[in-house]
């Protein structure tokens, strides 16, 4: 399965993208988290809360109960801010 | 019609080609996002939007078959870039063609809210103390710290 990374998630895990097997008792989104956390400090910083990474699985959002099989395409990334155009902290406030 | 791209667009020639040889569209709505100078009382310099290839397009496909499903439309439109952007520039067109304006105001106003929540876009400013990513409001405090990082 292919691991994609996006914005502040993808500097703290520091690669865009990585193949992988599906490693073996790994059924679920929150399994691949579990056992991403065990394999590099990188990925404990980027899951340090697991509330404020969000996750599509084949282009689509996804929770974290969701199951997963080898020819997934697997997302992780920030909630997203390119359109938060109503919110006073950013700069693009239209 | 979805378009993210790179590079500027320009405003006059997309709204043209959407009503081009279309007679029965009685009225256009259009809206532009630009990135604004300032954010937290902050100067920004500039600002990269990141977003996810593919996904990205599949989104904004999606909400504009949402807008057609709820409103009858003639067409509809979405452009938003991508990279590196400086104050003042161009961001994101939507733009929504009907036969009468009600539906094509709503419509508008339900494919830029809908963007600000699903399009998976990114932002990363560039101010005086550094670059830093804009956190979503539902980001908790102890990750809005870890992440305004000075570069």
């Amino acid at each position: 399965m292919k691991i994609l990374y996006f914005a502040w998630v993808r500097e703290a895990v520091g690669k865009s993208e990585e193949d992988l097997n599906l490693p073996e008792g790994v059924a679920s989104v929150s399994d691949l988290v579990t056992w991403l956390k065990q394999q590099d400090t990188g990925y404990e910083t980027a899951f340090v809360d697991n509330a404020v990474v969000r996750v599509a699985v084949n282009q689509e959002y996804v929770n974290l109960d969701h199951r997963i099989s080898n020819g997934d395409e697997i997302a992780f990334f920030p909630p997203v801010t390119g359109g938060s155009y109503y919110d006073p902290c950013s700069s693009c406030r239209f | 019609m979805i378009r993210v791209q790179a590079v500027d667009f320009d405003l006059g020639d997309e709204l043209k080609k959407m009503t081009d040889g279309n007679t029965g569209i009685g009225g256009l709505c259009s809206f532009v996002g630009l990135v604004r100078d300032m954010a937290n009382d902050e100067r920004i310099s500039a600002m990269t939007l990141e977003h996810y290839p593919g996904m990205t397009e599949k989104a904004l496909a999606d909400i504009e078959k949402q807008a057609h499903t709820r409103w009858n439309l003639d067409e509809t439109l979405i452009i938003h870039r991508y990279g590196r952007l400086e104050p003042g520039e161009q961001i994101v067109l939507v733009a929504a063609a009907s036969a009468h304006r009600g539906a094509a105001f709503e419509a508008c106003h339900f494919l830029i809210d809908w963007l600000k929540t699903k399009a998976p876009f990114w932002k990363l400013e560039d101010t005086p103390g550094g670059c830093k990513w804009v956190d979503a409001r539902t980001s908790d405090d102890e990750a809005e710290t870890r992440w305004n990082k000075p570069d």
